[in-house]
């Protein structure tokens, strides 16, 4: 037998120690209600991710996973459409005696959201798990349900006492998907509606985007680094440009989309949420607290231009040719009225009204059926003041730039001139690139993993809070007004980079889009 | 892209790496470390598998180094590899002769200039690696006491030369373990008294852990010989009752808490790549690892 005596004694658990970094953090034992369980992203992403999550021994023994839906289902089913997503989806290895902790652990409840029995059943079937699993009254409820949905499942919630925490032990959180409201008024009703039943600091809004590395790895190039911070402000930038294109059209969405648009499903949450990470201050810390309120404060700076016409634009995929496939045009989708107004493409000018940004434009653009896929931030810097080059000598030199790749192909680039090699002093453009993509990929876990382990360990700064949906809202709903009576929307060719008049938009500043 | 260089010399290698990373578009850049394998010709297959498969988190240049004949004629083979199952490049020497008294002069050329240097043996290792000539190169030295013939023995040796910087891949192997203990002590078992460690005999990991759990909860740790695989029980005795986390198959652990169900857990047993990526993960000195170390040469002066 054996007694140490190295060591100090910290308050709490004796075992963790800050140092110790080969500790990860592991969420306590809880149960996570999943609604909406049948559709895509729970099987492409949710599922798979509680799987990579276990398999890496972030969840705790007795974690348990309750599936509610309409079906007419038991445990087994449920089990067997997540082991058939966690072997088609999955991105860590497949193993039998993790799956067998998972399985174990995996209950469902059949019945209909309007239906208070079925949730008297789910209470119950909570109630149980408690006392099979030892998972102490802690349960988070994702909601991947459709938003019209939402008030009938969180008043069930309420209804049920499975929310409250009066006269229970452990905790409640509910995640909720985009969209957040489709306008300023509609966001504050889902927050009202939220708030009766769970406190602020409970409720958990997903932007995937916000758990991606490079989005993470804005902050780190940002602010754990000397080299970029003095210049990222007017008196280098030019400008910047968020983009976040798709190749695809809208699928089987068309009941979502038609009447929502790019604009609401995009720009009011990926694309500002990008913008205030861009132009925000440096926190005091990255505690959910201090992150939210710069960004918070980088978002009320936000200005929209002064003529609407001039610094937006709009469009409409059309039938052409995307990728070597010929696609329909958005009017012909399934499920979209021939004489739908919807946006498909939306391009926003917008100005940050604080020291560090006036006079610098962010471009926000987002489209469907648009050439290629990808996200990006370019922060476009200022042309050299003077060149002591002949004129022709660097006709070739654009302006620098530091691209950070969001997706697909995650990573940094940085833009400048470099001399041709050669007899003659001819500069060129000319790319130094970090890849994220090429060689973290494989073991980078999905933006999912981590935001579903921050709801589980109750960890919040990569969750946009209400206020900040609120101020989107304000920043959209001016140009949504306007849009709603300037006629229809421009349409432009599928494969296409989008309308003219995006590209007129930019041209009536000298500028010009990134080409996709 | 795969080279093979004969009677060669440092520069010459240094060279053949340079064109075929060009020829590959220039790989170099994406490395964030030296990883430099000390290994024989019979394990350096598995060795340098292990490293390749490191690459895809951890991209970087593998230097593995083995030492052949110790006697005759000073030599030095190369094969360079780039762009092949791994995104980083990968060099093998074959040491002869009286060269191997002066490997670091090998090593040392074909670093990549400013980026981390990893030293790992992955079977003998110098008693002190941090006094080893090619030991002083690295920031981080990575050893197996498993790999050796008397584990426990080795350990003392290892916390006798101890430097910042060392570690142990018996310590990586109790980091799934630690984790679930720590996770068990998040919730508040009330005061625990007594602590025990039940794990095969001459298991470099169980040692690491009872000393560290000594060090951390100070109480008595004791330490008990079961028929393994590996690490098969901890337990807590407290004085809300006794919490046991039992692992029979190597696979998959029981966690049983007074008034509780019985929960499972997967506790898999991890291959070398695994470890060896999770020791790559951080590179500055690992301290707790050092204090269960000192905690561990306390306890045998003790006995």
């Amino acid at each position: 037998m054996s007694s140490g005596q190295a060591g100090i004694r910290l308050p709490g658990n004796p075992l963790r120690d800050p140092r110790d970094r080969r500790i990860p953090r592991v969420a306590e034992p809880c149960v996570l209600v999943m609604f909406g369980v049948t559709g895509d992203l729970a099987r492409k992403k949710l599922l798979p991710a509680i799987y990579d999550l276990a398999n890496r021994g972030l969840l705790p023994p007795g974690f348990s996973l309750v599936g509610f839906a309409r079906r007419e289902w038991h445990d087994q089913d449920f089990a067997k459409l997540t082991y058939e997503a966690v072997r088609e989806h999955a991105r860590t290895h497949f193993r039998d005696e993790v799956w067998e902790q998972l399985r174990e652990g995996i209950k469902f409840v059949s019945g209909e959201f309007s239906d208070p029995e079925a949730f008297d059943r789910l209470a119950e079937c909570v109630n149980d798990l408690d006392s099979e699993r030892g998972t102490r009254g802690n349960r988070a409820f994702y909601l991947s349900v459709p938003p019209n949905q939402f008030p009938v499942v969180v008043g069930q919630l309420d209804r049920s006492g499975l929310a409250s925490t009066a006269n229970a032990r452990g905790w409640r959180r509910v995640v909720i998907e985009k969209p957040f409201g489709h306008d300023l008024s509609s966001a504050r009703d889902l927050n009202d509606l939220l708030a009766t039943v769970f406190p602020p600091h409970s409720v958990f809004r997903i932007d995937h985007y916000l758990g991606k590395e490079t989005v993470q790895n804005l902050l780190a190039l940002r602010f754990a680094n000397t080299l970029f911070e003095p210049i990222w402000n007017r008196g280098y930038v030019d400008h910047v440009q968020i983009t976040m294109a798709e190749d695809i059209g809208i699928g089987s969405r068309a009941g979502y989309y038609d009447g929502i648009g790019a604009a609401r499903d995009v720009i009011q949450n990926h694309l500002l949420q990008l913008l205030a990470l861009t132009a925000m201050e440096e926190p005091v810390s990255f505690a959910a607290d201090a992150l939210r309120a710069e960004k918070q404060k980088a978002l009320s700076a936000v200005q929209i231009p002064d003529d609407l016409a001039e610094g937006t634009a709009r469009g409409q995929y059309a039938a052409g040719w995307q990728g070597g496939i010929p696609v329909q045009g958005f009017l012909a989708e399934d499920g979209i009225a021939p004489d739908s107004v919807t946006e498909t493409y939306a391009a926003i000018k917008l100005g940050v009204d604080t020291r560090r940004w006036a006079g610098v434009p962010f471009y926000l653009r987002t489209g469907k059926r648009l050439a290629t896929r990808m996200t990006e931030i370019a922060v476009i810097f200022q042309r050299a003041p003077h060149l002591p080059f002949n004129a022709t000598d660097a006709r070739e030199l654009g302006e620098n730039a530091l691209v950070i790749r969001v997706q697909p192909d995650e990573g940094v680039t940085l833009r400048f001139g470099s001399k041709v090699p050669g007899s003659a002093m001819e500069v060129r453009d000319v790319n130094m690139d970090f890849a994220y993509g090429e060689s973290f990929t494989e073991s980078s876990p999905e933006a999912y993993e981590r935001l579903l382990l921050d709801v589980l360990i109750g960890d919040p700064p990569l969750f946009p809070g209400h206020e900040e949906v609120e101020l989107s809202w304000k920043i959209l709903d001016p140009i949504e007004s306007f849009w709603a009576d300037a006629g229809r929307p421009e349409p432009y060719l599928a494969g296409s980079a989008g309308p003219a008049s995006a590209d007129a938009m930019m041209a009536r500043d000298g500028r010009s889009w990134r080409r996709l | 892209m795969r080279t093979e260089l004969i009677d060669t010399t440092a520069s010459s290698v240094r060279h053949a790496l340079m064109r075929a990373c060009q020829q590959m578009g220039g790989l170099t850049t994406g490395v964030v470390l030296n990883l430099v394998v000390m290994t024989d010709e019979g394990e350096q297959y598995d060795a340098m598998k292990a490293a390749s498969q490191v690459g895809r988190e951890h991209p970087c240049q593998v230097l593995g180094v083995i030492a052949r004949k110790l006697q005759g004629p000073r030599r030095l083979d190369a094969e360079v590899a780039v762009g092949e199952n791994s995104p980083g490049q990968m060099v093998l020497l074959r040491i002869y002769g009286e060269l191997n008294q002066h490997v670091d002069s090998v090593v040392t050329p074909l670093l990549v200039p400013d980026t981390p240097v990893v030293i790992w043996w992955p079977g003998r290792a110098p008693q002190a690696p941090a006094a080893d000539p090619l030991g002083l190169l690295g920031q981080r030295r990575i050893t197996d006491v498993a790999a050796s013939d008397d584990p426990p023995r080795r350990l003392l040796q290892l916390a006798a030369g101890y430097r910042p910087g060392d570690t142990d891949l018996a310590w990586a192997r109790t980091t799934s373990w630690r984790s679930l203990l720590a996770a068990t002590l998040d919730q508040p078992p009330g005061e625990v008294y007594e602590a025990t460690v039940s794990a095969e005999r001459d298991n470099p990991s169980a040692e690491l852990m009872v000393a560290w759990l000594a060090g951390r909860l100070l109480v008595p740790v004791r330490r008990e010989v079961s028929d393994g695989p590996g690490v098969t029980e901890v337990n807590f005795l407290t004085d809300g009752g006794k919490i046991v986390i039992s692992r029979a198959d190597g696979r998959t652990a029981t966690l049983s808490r007074p008034g509780e169900p019985d929960r499972y857990v997967a506790l898999h047993r991890r291959d070398i790549a695994e470890l060896l990526a999770e020791e790559l993960r951080r590179l500055d000195p690992d301290e707790v690892y050092g204090e269960a170390l000192a905690t561990m040469a306390a306890i045998d002066r003790q006995e």
